[in-house]
Formats: structure tokens, C-alpha cells, sequence
């Protein structure tokens, strides 16, 4: 048994249990025991198809979208298991929003794509719509950019200011949790600069999960660092030692490169 | 399939060895020149000196460059940064071969008298922390770090006696001032040596269990 966690967090938001997660026969997650502390930036790194996108999105629970997916174990949304029956999903996706590898704007206006969620939600009233707007835009440090264009498409955008329109996205709802799985994988080094940047200002009030492939850039983001192998939670500490004394051999290997 | 980092951290240490050898060398000599009043030695550890700082000078850009183009992390990163430290450490030592080669100088132009001091084992002991630590930076190994830091505290107190000894010499033999102030001044800076060794056994144990022993141990 590999020690799951070493470090205790104060303030978790997201508690995750024993958790065990198989994809028909196959089981992606072993026994995954880790606490996401409140306002700070955790990152998941591992090799490919070591669980961590698997982990990130039972979360919130994208996986029941996954027809052979079945999940053991448990995962608290402050302190309320979110894998109840009665556990209304759309609820939950609004409390834990997502931004994807790929950036995914609807093909509508940039004005639409902020709002949507809103829309859906059957708020319709224009002045607290417009105030979202400019809020959410404002925090994913695009309004500059666009604000004389909202009602234009969303796909006329560059790649890194789409990214930044669907944080814009996930945040109009104001959730507590941000999942992102490899934000900045199809960003230049500008606007992962720019997605970076924008991590480090919404952590004052969301908690944010990354899941990258990029070490220097969990290095860069992170507060806490979880390095997964093989669906194992091999080890979770601040960053700011897992980078310098990792406490694992397999940790120290990955993270200088010497895997496999 | 090498990593680059790999090469380039195998590179370093192929620097570190020459430039672990061309110290021990230095001290080794000065010792030698020293105890056999060998101008023409002595005269040898001051001149490489040149070559030792050009070493050190390289190996801090080799240790720069690796850290700009390679963001070393874990123990590639403890590693080089323990090596910019120690590469100083040894640049010192070289330094002070040098100054125990001139003093040898300056004694063999005053008249030969008797060590106030027992400068074989206390030399040795020093030779040994020199050995000794550059064999736990070579072979990553805690205990030898260890044992280099208990010596510490062992040629600290042979120091201390000399200072007592070369004071009693003064007082009886005041016609040697000279050489005997040049013998303590030999005695302290072997003593600095040892403090140098020390800080590499202290760096050696930051590289390899990540902990800060300085001011600990």
C-alpha cells in the first residue's frame, strides 16, 4: 500500500474516499484517498491513461456519461456525498464547472457563451445578464479584448481567447470548484502565459483542479501537487515540495524525466 | 535513449572530478612543500591556482546553463545547485593551499626551527576531511559526510592548542616571532580547510535527503 496521503489540508472542499472507478472489467482508480483544500490550485500529473482525467472528472461526475463506467467509494462536495440517486447532477455541474483541453465555445455570440448557463436556468432578465457579462469577462481577463464585439460569434476568437471564454463560461455560474483538464494543451506559450496568469487571480475564489501534462507548468500554478501511476494515488503534498524532495522514488523519477 | 539532463548532469560530474582532483593536489603539495621546504613545490601550487579558478569559473556557467535550458527538478535539482555551492567550497580550499605555499615560502627564508605544533597529524587529520568529503560527493554517501563534520570539531580544538603552544614559544623564543606567527597563520588556515570540508559535507546531505543541516550539525 502506498502512502495516499501525506499531508493533511485544513479546509477541503472536495473529499475523495476510497475511491474505485472501472470502466467495464477494468479498474482505472484503486482506493484514490485525497482532500482538495478550498481557494488553492491543485494539480494531477501522471503519465497518459494513469487515471488522473478519470479522477478529475468524478467530480463531477461527467463519467455518468460513460455507459460501462461505475464508480465504489466516496466523494464529498462539502461534506455531501455527490454519488446519491438523489444527487441532482445539473446542481452538481454548476457548483463544479469544467474547462476541457480543447477550447469548446457553442456557436453562438460571445455575449451567449457567458450566459448560457444562465439562460438554461431560466434567468432572463437583462441587466443582471449584461452584469454577468462584464463580470465573468472581466475575471478571465478577456473583457478588454471583447467588449466592443459581445455579439459577435464566439469561433471568430483566437484559440487562447476562446480558452479564456469558456473559463468565462464556467465561472458565470459562480461555482466553487473549476476543473480543468490540460487548459493550456493547444495554447502558445502567450496565451498559456495569459491562462496561467488567470489561474493564480481566480484562485481567491474558486478552487481550482488541473489536470497537465506540463510539469513546469503544475510546478508554476499549483499549490499541492498529486502525482498518480497506474489508477494509484502514489503521492500529494504542497508543490513546493514535491517538486524539490519528492518523498516517492516513482514521484522523483516522473517528475525528472527518468520514467520508465 | 539518454535524457538530455542525464548527459549533462554526467558532464558536471566529470567537471567536479577534475576539478576535486586538481584541489586535492594543491593541498597535498602545499603540505609536501611545507614539511620539506621545497621552493620549487611550493611555487607549483601557487601557479595552478590559475587553472583551479578557470575550473571553478566554467563550472558555474555549465551549472547556469543546465538550470536555464533544463529547469531541473528534484534531486537533479538538489544536485546542481549543492554543486554551485560546493564548487566554491573547493575553489576556496585551492585558495588556501595557495596561502599555506607562501607562508612555506616565507619560512625558508627565516631560520629553521622546530613546528610548535604537531602540523603531521593535525595536516592529516585535515587531509582526511578533505578525502573524505569529496568522496561523499562523489558516492553520495551520508555516513562519510557525517564522520567529515564530527573531524570538524577535532582540528577546531587542535587550533586552539596551537594558539597556546605558539604563545609559549613566543615568550620563550621572541627571536622567532616571525616563524612562529607564520606557523600559527598556517595552523588557522588549515583549519579554514576544514570548514570548507565541512560545508561540502553539509551540501552533500541537503543533495541527498533534501534537508538544510547548516547551522544544525
Amino acid at each position: 500500500m502506498t502512502e495516499t496521503q501525506i499531508v493533511t489540508v485544513a479546509d477541503p472542499v472536495v473529499q475523495v474516499e476510497n475511491l474505485n472507478f472501472f470502466y467495464g472489467n477494468a479498474k482505472a482508480l484503486h482506493n484514490i484517498g485525497l482532500d482538495f483544500p478550498r481557494n488553492q490550485v491543485t494539480a494531477l500529473i501522471g503519465p497518459s491513461g494513469c487515471g488522473k482525467s478519470t479522477l478529475l472528472r468524478c467530480i463531477n461526475r461527467m463519467n455518468d456519461l460513460v455507459d460501462t463506467a461505475r464508480v465504489e467509494g466516496s466523494i464529498l462536495l462539502d461534506g455531501m456525498e455527490i454519488n446519491t440517486p438523489t444527487m441532482d447532477v445539473i446542481e452538481l455541474r454548476r457548483r463544479v464547472g469544467m474547462v476541457f483541453q480543447k477550447s469548446n465555445p457553442f456557436p453562438k455570440s460571445i455575449y451567449e457563451n457567458v450566459i448560457y448557463g444562465m439562460r438554461i436556468a431560466g434567468i432572463g432578465d437583462k441587466a443582471t445578464l449584461d452584469e454577468t457579462v462584464e463580470r465573468s469577462l472581466k475575471s478571465a481577463a478577456l473583457w478588454d479584448e471583447v467588449k466592443d464585439r459581445l455579439h459577435e460569434s464566439a469561433l471568430g476568437l483566437s484559440g487562447g481567447q476562446m480558452q479564456r471564454l469558456c473559463i468565462a463560461r464556467a465561472i458565470a455560474v459562480n461555482p466553487e470548484v473549476v476543473l480543468m483538464d490540460e487548459p493550456c494543451s493547444a495554447l502558445d506559450p502567450k496565451s498559456t502565459a495569459r491562462v496561467e496568469e488567470l489561474i493564480a487571480d481566480l484562485r481567491d475564489r474558486y478552487t481550482i483542479i488541473i489536470v497537465t501534462h506540463n510539469m513546469q507548468q503544475a510546478a508554476r500554478v499549483s499549490d499541492y501537487t498529486a502525482f498518480l501511476f497506474e489508477g494509484i494515488l502514489i503521492e500529494f503534498g504542497e508543490t513546493k515540495n514535491l517538486f524539490v524532495k519528492p518523498k516517492n522514488k516513482q514521484t522523483e523519477d516522473y517528475i525528472t524525466g527518468r520514467f520508465g | 535513449m539518454t535524457l538530455h539532463i542525464v548527459r549533462e548532469i554526467e558532464k558536471l560530474k566529470k567537471r567536479l572530478l577534475t576539478l576535486s582532483a586538481m584541489v586535492e593536489e594543491s593541498y597535498q603539495r602545499s603540505i609536501a612543500a611545507l614539511e620539506r621546504r621545497d621552493a620549487a613545490l611550493a611555487q607549483q601550487v601557487i601557479d595552478a591556482d590559475t587553472d583551479v579558478d578557470q575550473m571553478e569559473v566554467d563550472l558555474e556557467e555549465e551549472c547556469l546553463k543546465v538550470l536555464a535550458l533544463h529547469q531541473p527538478v528534484a534531486n537533479d535539482l538538489r544536485f546542481i545547485v549543492s554543486l554551485l555551492k560546493i564548487n566554491n567550497d573547493l575553489e576556496r580550499i585551492a585558495d588556501l593551499a595557495v596561502n599555506i605555499a607562501e607562508r612555506a615560502l616565507d619560512l625558508m627564508k627565516l631560520e629553521r626551527i622546530p613546528m610548535p605544533f604537531d602540523f603531521a597529524n593535525m595536516s592529516q587529520k585535515v587531509y582526511a576531511m578533505v578525502k573524505k568529503s569529496l568522496d561523499a560527493l562523489v558516492h553520495f554517501d551520508q555516513g562519510l559526510a557525517r564522520q567529515v563534520i564530527a573531524l570538524d570539531d577535532e582540528v577546531d580544538e587542535l587550533h586552539h592548542q596551537t594558539y597556546g603552544l605558539v604563545m609559549a614559544q613566543i615568550r620563550q623564543n621572541p627571536d622567532h616571532l616571525e616563524a612562529l606567527i607564520c606557523y600559527l597563520v598556517i595552523s588557522r588556515y588549515l583549519e579554514r580547510i576544514a570548514d570548507q570540508t565541512t560545508n561540502i559535507a553539509e551540501d552533500v546531505l541537503y543533495m541527498i535527503e533534501g534537508k538544510i543541516f547548516r547551522h544544525i550539525l
